[in-house]
């Protein structure tokens, strides 16, 4: 689950100009970059935070959803719950692994998220009080991660290309999952209808959020483009986004939290749009940099996590390393 | 840097018949734990049948800037394929 | 008549599902990402195993109670889980133990339930033995790890043994209704699983350089519905939307 417009990477690269030349020309031709190949630095650097942010983004996003394993209310939708929440682990697992191609560790990674230096997608500072938000998380926040997902299978760094292919494979069944969840609530009786419709109007523009600032307003979108890490703008996303899922509240019987929101067939060449209202970016900023009802939360059961572990991993290298000498040992008898 | 736990490529086999394939990383202190590790994470839908970890500072890899000199060579050498052979339709499949 | 074995089979799946609640407890908070992943797999087979149970349990009672009810819609005393399973997670070193306790119980509890007179036990047990045959190496490993790690690791490790051993007699004790399904060889005998279980517990021991230790006291109750006081928060989180939310899907 994933993922906002990257924040914070400059592309900035001091290579010269036929070196970057050449490196563009076997972007062009549509030649994935592998882990040793030459590249600019600002690449890799683009490339390690937002792969980083990305794998954050799933680890920290086990939390919300996490919050209702042990309470989810009935032993079908627990274990699909469990399973969805593993799944986000993988995920992180395999992004970081992804990561490591380009010279950081993920100790190194987990250091930074847990300092606060390394950012992870806002919308998991939103609390999840009610189980509605399982539902809603699956549908609208999954669903949102898969629009930004699926461009990046086709990204030009053949390792996060890679992992993202996992990634969406796995992935199908989350929307699914969340979005059942709200169909049983929007057939069942009227405190259930209410507890999704309050859900919705919760998520809804956190999850529009996700897709990033405007494409006016993202000064780093254009290189990312250009080295094709990223293939869509954000509000070509977040658009396609809209599209989409309104149906899906009608379908539901939800109604979307935005009075301007309407058809406008003359929007997407002619196909037809939906136009809505203002996203309030002072709410964005204010999450991303740490504002947020749940930042605090997240960091600190992350790190609990990381320094309750530390015993664990130090026994299991201590170990190790007893294993390897005796093992040593053996041989020289 | 000893502080960390290491780094191991995961190969799995995805049914018998069918050679062992790189598939990811993970981390884990030992060979055992790899294994585990692997199994727990990289086959929990059925994906294989048997695994391999290989600590990734075990792998050497060529050098990209060698490319060229390592693998151009091998491409025109069209005689190493059956098509440069002209055999006469009458022969038959050959 | 089918009362023996419904209770019994109460028995099993609440183990199971008490259980897999605990270990679920660690998603997202596990000492390494790996273990993130390890952790649930292990949950999931707690709980599919209990929901098989609990659904052939309902079938047998015949009164139209299904996997949810059984699993959400008793009161605490009513739940014959043993005190084992409920105990709090407290550090890796517990739960890893506590897992291979469980599984070290109940994968020769399963095999024996390969030759069931009843085929839908005989079905039950070919899934889980695969699957707490998987617990045992995975939790024994840890245990090894744990065990003969460091100075730290080793005093928690002897810890969770001294805290979790009194509660080990009570998965070999029967009840009349376990006695009954034995009886007639639906289940097997619980006090056959004594030999196995002290071979592969003593196996881990030995290479963690832990020791068993004697217990004068064994703490019991669970299958009677004695619990701790741990349980009844257990339950208010597991039956929290049920009860908060009655009769309703979801």
């Amino acid at each position: 689950m994933y993922s906002q417009g990257l924040i914070g990477a400059d592309g900035k690269t001091e290579e010269t100009e036929e070196f970057l030349a050449k490196f563009q020309a076997r972007i062009d031709r549509e030649e994935k970059i592998e882990p040793n190949d030459a590249m600019p630095e600002g690449y890799r650097k683009t490339l390690v935070r937002q792969i980083g942010q990305h794998a954050h983004s799933e680890i920290v996003g086990m939390l919300p959803e996490g919050n209702w394993i042990t309470r989810a209310p009935s032993l079908r939708r627990k274990a699909a719950l469990l399973a969805k929440v593993q799944d986000e682990g993988g995920h992180g697992l395999y992004l970081y692994s992804a990561a490591e191609t380009l010279g950081v560790t993920r100790e190194q990674m987990t250091e930074e998220l847990l300092s606060g230096k390394a950012k992870y997608s806002s919308i998991f500072n939103y609390p999840t009080p009610t189980w509605a938000d399982i539902g809603t998380i699956g549908w609208l926040v999954d669903g949102a991660a898969i629009m930004n997902q699926i461009p990046l299978c086709r990204c030009s760094y053949g390792p996060y290309a890679r992992a993202m292919i996992r990634v969406c494979k796995e992935e199908s069944f989350h929307q699914r999952q969340g979005y059942e969840i709200l169909i049983s609530l929007c057939n069942g009786t009227e405190e259930q209808k209410q507890m999704a419709q309050d859900s919705l109007n919760r998520w809804w523009w956190p999850s529009l959020m996700m897709f990033g600032p405007h494409d006016a307003e993202s000064s780093h979108s254009e290189q990312s483009m250009k080295w094709k890490i990223k293939r869509f703008s954000n509000d070509e996303l977040r658009q396609k986004f809209i599209d989409a899922t309104v149906p899906q509240a009608e379908y539901l019987g939800l109604t979307v939290p935005d009075p301007e929101l309407k058809w406008n067939p003359e929007k997407n060449g002619g196909k037809g749009g939906y136009d809505h209202g203002p996203l309030d970016w002072d709410e964005f900023w204010r999450v991303v940099k740490g504002g947020g009802r749940m930042n605090v939360d997240r960091i600190k059961a992350r790190k609990k996590a990381w320094d309750d572990g530390a015993w664990v991993r130090e026994a299991a290298l201590a170990h190790a390393e007893k294993r390897a000498t005796r093992r040593t040992q053996q041989a020289a008898e | 840097m000893s502080n960390e736990t290491p780094l191991w490529e995961v190969f799995i086999r995805p049914r018998n018949g069918l050679s062992h394939k790189h598939c990811g990383s993970l981390h884990a202190a030992d060979e055992v734990l790899a294994l585990q590790a692997a199994r727990d994470t990289y086959t929990r839908r059925g994906e294989g049948v048997s695994i391999w970890v290989v600590p990734s500072k075990a792998i050497f890899a060529s050098d990209p800037d060698q490319a060229a000199e390592n693998f151009e060579p091998g491409v025109d050498k069209v005689y190493r394929h059956p098509t440069f052979y002209d055999i006469p339709e009458e022969v038959g499949h050959m | 008549m089918s009362a023996p074995l419904f209770n019994a089979l109460l028995e099993l799946a609440d183990d199971h599902l008490i259980l897999g609640h605990r270990v679920s407890e660690w998603c997202g908070h596990a000492p390494l990402l790996e273990e993130d992943l390890a952790m649930p797999n292990m949950a999931l087979d707690m709980i599919g195993a209990a929901r098989s149970l609990y659904t052939y349990a309902g079938e047998l009672e015949g009164e139209g109670r299904d996997e949810d009810q059984l699993a959400y819609l008793r009161y605490d005393r009513d739940y014959k889980n043993c005190l084992l399973v409920e105990r709090p997670n407290e550090d890796f070193a517990h739960t890893m133990l506590k897992q291979l306790y469980f599984a070290a119980f109940m994968h020769p509890y399963w095999e024996a339930a390969l030759h069931s007179s009843d085929e839908t036990v005989r079905g039950i047990a070919g899934k889980s033995v695969k699957e707490v045959a998987y617990h045992i190496r995975h939790a024994g490993e840890w245990v090894v790890r744990l065990g003969d790690g460091t100075e730290e690791s080793a005093q928690r490790m002897q810890a969770a043994v001294e805290a979790l051993h009194p509660y080990v007699e009570e998965q070999f004790h029967m009840s009349s209704d376990a006695q009954a399904a034995a009886d007639t060889d639906a289940l097997p005998d619980r006090e056959a699983m004594r030999t196995q279980w002290t071979n592969t517990v003593s196996n881990v021991f030995d290479q963690a350089k832990l020791t068993m230790p004697e217990v004068e006291y064994p703490q019991l109750g669970g299958r009677t519905g004695h619990h701790g006081e741990e349980m009844g928060h257990l339950l208010s989180d597991l039956q929290y939307m049920q009860r908060a939310y009655p009769n309703m899907s979801w």
